[in-house]
């Protein structure tokens, strides 16, 4: 090669003119999108967002880890409700109530690696199957997170400046998403993430090359775990109101459902998997529906049937 | 340093459920040769390979790197000592591109962590400039093995062949100074042999790397080899120079079998 190569355009995000041009494009139709969209479009769109946290920190675990979850429901959990325990309890401002809430999370996603170490296939499904289970149980016996009743989760502010509409929301939430879905790019470009990828291809050789499985395999574990934890706390100010029923197992099911249509070890599949299989869409719709029009009860303090009908 | 100090193997056993895959197996390894283990399949020769990874716990003896046991280290650690491998079944990473499998190989040189890794944005940041300079390491590789053309590509699609080069391409990229070859040149056709041979002898000559190999074929074996083991059953049957191996009564009767095979390889 008598030509030097540049090695940054091997990890570099966006190599040409071209691609810039796109970048700035979505970057701008982003910005726009909620000044014209009618906001049942905008809390449709803050509903996805979240769900593509999730997502691309669950394909960061299954997809290129080679590992499986079937209860990250349990870590949008933690999340959710550290974030709304946080502010409630210890009046943390939300940015830091959050970012704690999914290092909490994290934190519970490594203690479930540990024993993912000799686990595989169907045991380490089951497993954390009961581990996902076991939150919502908790969640709903225990007084502290409200019970079966739920909590109410306060408005994030920066200051008197209240994020309340779904507008407003949709700033703050599809900036997280937008950030941690290019962090994990990056950290799939790196180190840490051809560690993971090579756990997955190969755990002996990645060993004997100087991988500590121990290590990577928990945080994998970890990684995936925060990013859930963050959408769960999103999600807490989203809904506006948390209770158990929302992070039950079928919604694990569901975030492996995207993972898989979006494609396993794709960072961008995880962001369109999100949109194609709402199997049940119209059962979504009504649901996302309901979520909506609750939420807009909330703003206007009042509290709905359906919340006590659905306790009972 | 002296011969017992860089890597020696002392009564090594381990058996699998009543077998004696590797049986009181011992034998030195002067720093910078070429020591090669010959056998029929099943002697027990990528059994000792595992045992020296840590993969196996072997059931007694000592493996000595450098003055000092390695028995019991997990397998990372040992590769941080400076051993790497390449497998007899392909080990490669196959949805990485050659040269994100040679990176694989320079891991334990790196530093990046999840941070770092997570939050480059420009040509200047720690984790870029790591990248940077590490993929112009693995690039000298790529152009020693003769690996420019498979560069981008997945490894998966790639001839065999070129696998197992990109396997010792990999195993280079660590910077070892204990290199395990477990039958580099099978499945290889004689002129990937040739270059193979010439590759091996440069590994050893420039980079002063020194080499275990297990091999099946003869000629590749004569050729390069300082000294040769011979295994069979798990146990030892003898050890020494090429010329004292070949001509072994008992090597020709459990491995080398036809005269044709030595007459070949003389
Ligand atoms: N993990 C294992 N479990 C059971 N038996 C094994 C294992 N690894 C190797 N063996 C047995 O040990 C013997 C030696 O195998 P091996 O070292 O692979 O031979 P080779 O000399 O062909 O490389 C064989 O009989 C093999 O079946
Ligand atoms: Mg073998």
């Amino acid at each position: 090669m008598d030509m030097k190569r540049d090695y940054y355009e091997d990890i570099q995000l966006l190599d040409s003119k071209v691609l810039w041009f796109w970048f700035l494009m979505l970057i701008a139709s982003l910005i726009v999108f909620p000044f014209l969209a009618p906001n049942y479009y905008i809390y449709m769109a803050n509903y996805m967002a979240i769900h593509v946290i999730v997502t691309v920190g669950l394909n960061i675990l299954v997809g290129y880890t080679g590992q499986i979850s079937l209860g990250h429901a349990g870590f949008f959990a933690i999340g959710a409700y550290g974030t709304v325990l946080l502010m409630t309890v210890l009046h943390l401002p939300f940015l830091l109530a959050i970012l704690l809430a999914g290092f909490i999370a994290a934190f519970f996603g490594f203690i479930l690696g540990l024993p993912a170490l000799r686990l595989e296939g169907p045991y380490l499904a089951i497993a954390t199957l009961g581990f996902g289970m076991a939150i919502t149980q908790v969640i709903g016996r225990w007084q502290v997170f409200g019970g079966r009743m739920g909590m109410e989760a306060p408005s994030p502010s920066f200051g008197a400046y209240v994020l309340e509409s779904d507008r407003q929301l949709y700033f703050l939430i599809v900036t997280i998403a937008f950030l941690l879905v290019l962090a994990a790019r990056n950290l799939m470009k790196t180190r840490v993430g051809r560690a993971f990828i090579a756990i997955r291809d190969s755990d002996i050789a990645a060993e004997t090359m100087g991988v500590n499985l121990t290590f990577y395999k928990t945080l994998a574990f970890a990684v995936s775990a925060f990013y859930a934890g963050i959408a769960g706390g999103l999600m807490a100010f989203l809904l506006g109101f948390i209770n158990p029923s929302t992070f039950n197992f079928i919604l694990s099911i569901y975030f492996l459902a995207f993972v898989i249509v979006g494609g396993l070890g794709s960072i961008f599949g995880s962001i369109t998997g999100i949109t194609v299989p709402w199997e049940h869409i119209d059962n979504v719709f009504r649901e996302v529906d309901e979520y909506y029009r609750t939420s807009q009860y909330r703003k206007h303090n009042i509290r709905p049937d359906c919340y006590s009908a659905r306790c009972v | 340093m002296t011969n017992d100090n860089f890597f020696s193997i002392h009564n090594l056993s381990i058996s699998f459920g009543g077998l004696m895959a590797v049986d009181n197996v011992s034998f030195d390894v002067l720093p910078g040769s070429i020591f090669s283990i010959i056998g029929p399949n099943g002697a027990g020769k990528t059994t000792i390979f595992n045992c020296i990874n840590g993969l196996y716990s072997p059931d007694s003896g000592k493996i000595i790197f450098q003055g000092k046991n390695i028995i019991g280290l997990k397998p990372h650690k040992i590769a941080q000592k400076g051993i790497a491998r390449t497998f007899q079944n392909i080990e490669l990473f196959s949805r990485m591109t050659t040269m994100e499998n040679l990176m694989l190989g320079r891991h334990i040189h790196m530093k990046t962590g999840i941070w770092t890794g997570s939050t480059f944005y420009r040509r200047g940041s720690r984790a870029a400039q790591e990248e940077i300079k590490h993929r112009e390491r693995v690039e000298e590789i790529i152009d020693l093995l003769d690996l420019q053309v498979a560069r981008n590509q997945f490894v998966g699609g790639l001839p065999y062949g070129t696998q197992k080069l990109i396997e010792l391409g990999r195993a280079l990229a660590l910077e070892p100074q204990l290199l395990l070859l477990d039958e580099p040149s099978a499945g290889m056709n004689s002129e990937e042999k040739q270059d193979l041979i010439f590759w091996i002898k440069d590994i050893q000559d420039e980079l002063g790397v020194t080499i275990l190999l297990i091999e099946h074929d003869m000629k590749l074996i004569m050729d390069i080899s300082d000294r040769i083991l011979a295994i069979n059953f798990g146990k030892p049957i003898t050890e020494g120079t090429p010329a004292e191996i070949q001509k072994h009564p008992e090597v020709l009767k459990a491995y080398l079998g036809e005269d044709e095979v030595i007459g070949h390889a003389a």
